[in-house]
């Protein structure tokens, strides 16, 4: 990939007459505004995609030249509009004042624009005394309303993932192999709590969980209980496991197990020393995303729980609904920072499965 | 073991010869049994032991999903309200012929007020009087008072005639619609919450009509709901459609680096992203600052862009854009770059050879992503719920108001049907297209 990168003379000439132009222009744009943050806007929106633009070959005309640089500019802002939501709250959430937007001083970065008020927020409202200092970790823990949402939302997430991942990792087992029955049905069938609309799904289990001693074992209605919120998780969670192991078994070779057969080994053997190796990256994605389904689920929660049971999502829910307060953006933030973490563990997970599987050198 | 054996059995059975002789003298395993049924038994015993790995999650998911979503459709057909609380006269009121033209006898009059008096006695929880007003002041709108105050009453009526008795309470029963009415919602199965979610209703003659305009509601809601989701879809393909290809014309490994881009957004809470569009939207929202910094707009002429269909729309558009872009990235993928060239060296133009040639192969990609979008965009329920405002809900958002505040569940439910089917033709139509099993993440 090291190939040296010869410009003929005519390139050449293109090139440069393009960043004369975008440094002219970046210029002209900085004298009329006169604002620092706005030409280095404009200096990005133009000038990634003319740095992007791979080489064109060399029988490129000018008008092919101009259509590319356009198309770059498309996609650049694309990836803007994509990408700027997210990133645009976690300066927000610095904000001294209890607005949603950018004020003056943000601004021109004064220091005291800024501040860490609602991160402390996170910890503080709710609680009983909270500039107290006796008992404030235990006063915290029990009472503070985002902690408690938080135990909540952990509890609830990592419950459903078990559930979901042990139950849909069998079940992909059994779908992956040649000769299932019914296989497109029963695909279908599991793949559709990701397809009918959650509300749908959760006024059913709304009215089924109501009643009581649907479980012979339970005697209790399950309306407002954990169990019938990591229950209805665990339902949402099912397709993503399902799709992410199927997935990771569709490029399973079967010659594998035939061999290990073939040199002695019993059944248990041969899916504890070879298929559990391969498919544990795509166990651990499908369970990352039936986390993830679980954490950031809404309807269900505002459907089946009680106060006691709010999580995350469900406060952040109420509080854009009644208060709008910067302790959201606060609390949007650090779920920003671990999804990045998921996504990377996830990328990593990825290779890991493709360098096992010889689909790619790593 | 027996597998093993069939195995050996078919490598055995080589030549032209030993072929012929099978004919006539079928091939026995070591164990007696004939090569055919041998196979038939271990296919089936394979087959029952893929079954059995997919079982427990099967019953998980038809008593966790299918079950309750069966029940909540009953509900859409079935309220008992009328017969839970007179049992006696929902049974008489069956002998009443309304089409004659006359009001029901004094024999079904006499159990009606019997019944009444002794519902209002016993009061029993979700079995009361005002349970039963409410039920028929659905199909009746202002007939609930009626029924509570002529309950109140109803234990000094002690003998007939119990018509005349009944309208010197209030002259309202003297209304064979009334009566019409009241015999329709005893009977426990109904398709009246259907008819008042297609926005039609049983009119004085008992026959079924539209809704005045005034009433209509739910179908314009649900027109507007599959409007909103194909524009929101279409927009996602236009969005979608470069980005895709950029990203499968790169090399892997940039192409790994921006589709971190289009990744985060998937992976990050929906309520974040909900958040971050209101702080962008709001008037006084990032957008709006900069395009009055701009000199776009006035200080004054802020836009409205939020708490109404363009806010819908627009974070809508940025929550589903991944579910258009991963699809069509994985068939652009397969395109071999091969082909443009050859067309272009062969004399077409740049448009020409993309419309002939580069288009027609990622329609599979583009029927993926936008029944996806599509199915998914119907369903939403969140974020028209936190930016649509009043004029940017979905149909979602009117079934959930109905189950948890307005509490007419039977009319919650039966709208929960219909969005229900809309949804299923489009997911039927999704695996005859596309395939359940291309469903991909990343």
């Amino acid at each position: 990939m090291s190939a040296q990168i010869i410009l003929t003379d005519e390139q050449k000439y293109h090139t440069n007459l393009g960043l004369a132009a975008l440094v002219a222009s970046t210029v002209l744009f900085a004298i009329f505004t006169g604002s620092i943050a706005g030409t280095i806007g404009f200096f990005l929106i133009f000038g990634i995609p003319f740095f992007a633009m791979n080489r064109l070959p060399a029988y490129a005309t000018i008008k092919d030249k101009v259509s590319k640089y356009i198309f770059m500019t498309i996609c650049t802002l694309i990836f803007i509009f994509l990408i700027t939501p997210i990133l645009i709250i976690i300066p927000l959430s610095f904000n001294a004042e209890p607005y949603f937007t950018f004020t003056e001083g943000m601004l021109n970065l004064e220091a005291n624009a800024y501040s860490n008020r609602w991160y402390a927020d996170i910890f503080r409202f709710g609680m009983t005394d909270p500039d107290g200092t006796e008992n404030w970790w235990s006063d915290m823990w029990n009472n503070a309303t985002w902690v408690n949402a938080a135990r909540n939302s952990f509890f609830i997430a990592i419950c459903a993932t078990i559930l979901a991942t042990t139950f849909g990792t069998l079940a992909a087992l059994g779908l992956s192999r040649p000769e299932m029955p019914f296989r497109a049905q029963i695909t279908s069938l599991l793949i559709s709590p990701m397809i009918v609309p959650l509300v749908i799904t959760a006024t059913g289990m709304f009215f089924f969980f109501a009643q009581k001693g649907i479980f012979p074992f339970f005697p209790e209605s399950l309306a407002n209980t954990y169990t019938g919120l990591v229950l209805a998780h665990a339902t949402l969670g099912v397709p993503f496991v399902i799709i992410t192991v199927t997935a990771t078994l569709s490029g399973f070779d079967r010659s594998l197990i035939r061999a290990s057969q073939g040199m002695g080994a019993t059944g248990w053997t041969t899916f504890r020393r070879v298929i559990m190796p391969l498919i544990t990256p795509g166990m651990i994605s499908g369970a990352l995303f039936a986390f993830i389904t679980s954490f950031d689920e809404v309807v269900a929660v505002i459907f089946l729980a009680d106060v006691d049971q709010r999580t995350i999502p469900r406060q952040m829910f109420s509080g854009l609904r009644e208060q709008i307060s910067p302790t959201i953006l606060a609390v949007a933030t650090i779920l920003v920072l671990i999804s990045i973490a998921l996504l990377t563990t996830l990328e990593l997970l990825r290779r890991r499965s493709e360098r096992l599987r010889g689909l790619s050198p790593g | 073991m027996g597998k093993k054996m069939s195995d050996t059995a078919v490598n055995n059975m080589g030549t032209q010869a030993q072929k012929l002789a099978a004919e006539n003298n079928p091939l026995i395993t070591a164990d007696g049994i004939p090569l055919k049924q041998k196979l038939a038994k271990t296919t089936r015993k394979m087959k029952m032991r893929a079954l059995l790995l997919t079982m427990p999650l099967v019953l998980f998911i038809i008593v966790s999903f299918v079950i309750p979503i069966g029940q909540m459709l009953h509900r859409g057909f079935y309220n008992p309200a009328v017969s839970n609380v007179m049992p006696n006269f929902s049974i008489a009121i069956k002998d009443w012929d309304e089409t004659t033209g006359e009001m029901p006898s004094d024999e079904i009059l006499k159990v009606f007020v019997e019944d009444l008096a002794l519902a209002r006695k016993n009061r029993e929880v979700g079995k009361t009087v005002g349970n039963m007003a409410t039920r028929i002041n659905y199909e009746l709108p202002g007939s609930r008072s009626l029924f509570t105050k002529t309950a109140r009453r109803a234990d000094k009526i002690t003998e007939g005639p119990y018509l005349d008795e009944l309208i010197a309470i209030d002259k309202k029963w003297d209304n064979h619609n009334l009566w019409r009415t009241v015999k329709r919602a005893s009977n426990d199965y109904t398709i009246s919450f259907f008819l008042a979610a297609l926005d039609l209703k049983y009119d004085e003659n008992g026959e079924i009509s539209r809704a005045d305009p005034l009433y209509q509601i739910y179908v314009p809601i649900l027109m507007k709901t599959l409007m909103l989701s194909a524009l929101i879809t279409f927009l996602c393909f236009l969005i979608a459609y470069p980005v895709s290809y950029l990203l499968s014309t790169l090399p892997l490994r940039t192409s790994n680096l921006l589709m971190i881009l289009v990744l985060l957004p998937f992976w990050t809470s929906l309520l974040v992203r909900t958040s971050a569009w209101i702080a962008m939207l709001q008037t006084e929202g990032i957008i709006n600052d900069i395009m009055v910094y701009l000199g776009i707009i006035g200080d004054d002429g802020r836009i409205q862009m939020i708490y109404n269909q363009t806010g819908t729309v627009i974070s809508m558009v940025h929550i589903l854009l991944p579910f258009m872009i991963l699809p069509l990235y994985s068939v652009m993928k397969t395109i071999p770059p091969s082909y443009m060239r050859a067309a272009k060296s062969m004399g077409a133009t740049n448009s020409y050879a993309f419309r002939k040639v580069y288009f027609p192969q990622t329609i599979p990609g583009i029927a993926a992503g936008t029944l996806l979008v599509f199915i998914l965009a119907i369903g939403y329920y969140i974020t028209p719920a936190l930016v649509g405002g009043s004029d940017g809900i979905f149909i979602s958002n009117l079934i959930a108001d109905h189950i948890r505040k307005t509490l007419n569940w039977s009319l919650g439910s039966a709208l929960a049907a219909i969005l229900l089917v809309v949804v299923l033709i489009f997911y039927w139509m999704y695996n005859r297209l596309v395939g359940v099993d291309k469903l991909k993440f990343g």
